[in-house]
């Protein structure tokens, strides 16, 4: 379908595609496999200029936004939503300071982070603060023109491998949310350590560990926006950041109905392709009608967002809930239609059906999104 | 330093069809795009603009659409493009060409190494870049799978033989034909490519260029193209099974038969 993408859009896209097919689906499997984190990708998409395509021309970037991002994610997550997510991964932690920053943390980290010379990452989670993110313990004590950070996060995307992370931590526990305050800590601050990397189900390519601190100094100038700020920079965030994770879901659900499509036009059973079989074209059409109405909400949220609407929370979460729910039914049916070859490993879409799974989990359960919904939509019915 | 890099836009080959009747290809709506062995020439003038600075001017002789190419390249970090066009250079053979790029880069006003692809993936001759260096009466070495040293007087390379490598000095200005093994050529960036979409691209046609009219085109062309067919596939083998003392025997018996 065409959603009147801009020429420089167009181009952006077209971009990510080549490197989702000639540099990253050749070595998808080989990177699931060994679990390790795609620098060499990484690399490919810093010199092709794509971390840089939502942040402002000012500081090193393109100037473009959010719809933008979700086409690069997209494209990506098509072949490999593991090594997608070092990209996607790295704008959840950059928007922190692209939406809150001071000019000066701008000029200082964007640049960068817009070269694709340093990754970034998010770190909000902890152990016992999951959906409940308020319940965290992770604590900034202010010491003269400094905080000391203790505590540990994680689950955090990117840890490691990122140079810049943007850290959600209480600055005054007695106020709750309201004591919490957002920070930037470069990777190397005494005090930063990182755990051992996780062993997932999917998304093997992406790197996901502790962040620990321990009296981790952090000079006071890394305090994003205020004390207090911390929730709601956080919650804007992950408000802006959404629609990225139903881009990455809408590749995911993509990539397994390409395979499942390919498939049944060869695949010969009773004499015939099984895409002559009228089960196999009714799964395979609602399945492409399910990722086209994926991919229409997440594009028009992240153009919701882009054009700087006060409130996205709603949206951002349906097009959320939506996409990924929509990845995993039809990486499921991907895997069916496939039959006993679709649950080898020798194919890709086992491995589109565990990368699905996260996108259910990440960025707020879409148990909780669906939270977000309803009190939104009861507090809409309020206000008339 | 100034580099050029010789490219020539042909066929997406990875989607080939071949007509049928006539065993030719179909060209009707198959992309074109730059010859896959020039995508090294023009990664590698890359690398030596970033090795030694200077500017890298690609030039292409083609119809009007070959200007894609040109913006493509510059997308990928040359410069600056110039375009060859005209009607007069219609059935040019390998010489007319040659001599026709030749005149092209002597209008430029400088140079100190022209790159091309060891060959273009549908005329296969590998003779225009050995050509260009003979009308410009300049060194040349092909089949360049590395440059080791390079400078704005001279430049030592590695070419590729069918046993190993030969190292080659050379002074400059040179013509290097480069193979596949020198480079992975980068993926184009987004501000090379915002950049092409602007850039401006020279077009020269034969009256902008010092050369002789009937050197160019088909008139200026010694070959010809009699005729172009598809060699009759070769059929299997014949396999003689047995002891070795059968195998040889009935081996002679058909030797003795058939050839002998």
């Amino acid at each position: 379908m065409d959603y009147l993408l801009t020429e420089q859009q167009t181009m952006i896209r077209d971009l990510a595609r080549k490197i989702a097919v000639e540099k990253i689906k050749p070595v998808a499997a080989q990177y699931d496999e060994s679990e390790e984190f795609a620098w060499p990708i990484m690399k490919t998409l810093a010199e092709s200029d794509l971390f840089g395509i939502y942040i402002p021309e000012a500081y090193g970037g393109l100037g473009g936004g959010i719809m933008d991002m979700c086409l690069v994610t997209e494209e990506l997550s098509r072949a490999c939503g593991g090594i997608a997510l070092g990209y996607a991964g790295t704008a959840l932690g950059t928007l922190p300071i692209l939406l809150h920053g001071s000019e000066e943390q701008k000029k200082k980290y964007l640049p960068d982070i817009a070269s694709g010379k340093r990754l970034a990452a998010f770190c909000l989670t902890e152990a016992e603060a999951g959906s409940d993110a308020a319940n965290m313990k992770t604590t900034a004590r202010k010491e003269g023109d400094k905080y000391i950070l203790n505590g540990t996060k994680q689950w955090i995307t990117n840890a490691g491998e990122a140079e810049i992370y943007t850290v959600i931590a209480l600055t005054d526990k007695s106020r709750g949310v309201r004591g919490a305050s957002a920070f930037i800590v470069e990777k190397g601050t005494k005090g930063m350590e990182f755990g051992k990397k996780e062993k997932k189900m999917g998304i093997r390519a992406s790197a996901t560990r502790e962040v620990i601190f321990t009296d981790c100094e952090v000079p006071a100038a890394n305090l994003i926006s205020k004390e207090g700020m911390g929730f709601i920079v956080a919650l804007k965030t992950l408000d802006t950041s959404r629609p990225g994770v139903a881009a990455q879901a809408v590749g995911i659900a993509q990539g397994a109905l390409d395979c499942a499509l390919d498939y049944s036009r060869t695949r010969v059973q009773f004499g015939a392709p099984i895409s002559s079989f009228q089960a196999i074209q009714h799964m395979l059409a609602d399945m492409g009608t399910q990722v086209e109405a994926a991919r229409a909400l997440a594009y028009a949220v992240a153009r919701l967002v882009d054009s700087g609407a006060k409130s996205v929370s709603k949206e951002s979460a349906m097009a959320k809930l939506f996409a990924s729910d929509v990845a995993m039914k039809v990486a499921v049916d991907a895997v069916q239609i496939m039959g006993g070859y679709g649950y080898m490993r020798d194919y890709p879409v086992e491995k589109f059906m565990r990368d699905a799974k996260i996108t259910q989990i990440y960025e707020g359960t879409n148990q909780i999104q669906r939270n977000v919904i309803a009190s939104n939509m009861i507090k809409e019915t309020l206000k008339k | 330093m100034n580099i050029i890099v010789c490219i020539k836009q042909v066929p997406n080959t990875t989607d080939v069809r071949i007509d049928p009747v006539t065993n030719t290809l179909i060209r009707d709506g198959v992309e074109s795009v730059i010859n896959p062995f020039d995508a090294y020439a023009i990664e590698e003038a890359v690398r030596i603009k970033e090795r030694c600075g200077g500017k890298v001017t690609a030039i292409t002789m083609g119809p009007p659409q070959a200007e894609n190419a040109l913006k493509e390249a510059i997308g990928l970090g040359c410069d600056e493009g110039v375009l060859v066009s005209d009607r007069k250079f219609a059935g040019s053979d390998t010489w007319a060409t040659s001599y026709t790029l030749a005149c092209a880069i002597e209008k430029l006003e400088t140079y100190d190494v022209i790159l091309t692809g060891k060959q273009a993936s549908d005329g296969d001759t590998a003779q225009v870049g050995p050509g260009i260096s003979t009308h410009l009466d300049i060194p040349q070495v092909t089949y360049v799978k590395k440059i080791v040293e390079i400078n704005d007087k001279a430049a030592k390379v590695e070419r590729m033989t069918e046993e190993g490598y030969d190292v080659v000095e050379t002074p400059l200005p040179c013509l290097f034909t480069v193979v596949k093994e020198i480079n992975t050529p980068r993926m184009p960036s987004l501000k090379g490519m915002m950049r092409a979409k602007s850039a401006k691209i020279t077009k020269w046609t034969a009256a902008d260029l010092d050369a002789d009219p009937a050197a160019l085109g088909l008139d200026g062309s010694p070959t010809r193209v009699v005729k172009i067919f598809t060699p009759e596939a070769r059929k299997g083998g014949e396999m003689i099974s047995g002891s070795a003392g059968e195998v040889s025997k009935e081996l002679a018996e058909l030797l003795k038969g058939e050839v002998v």
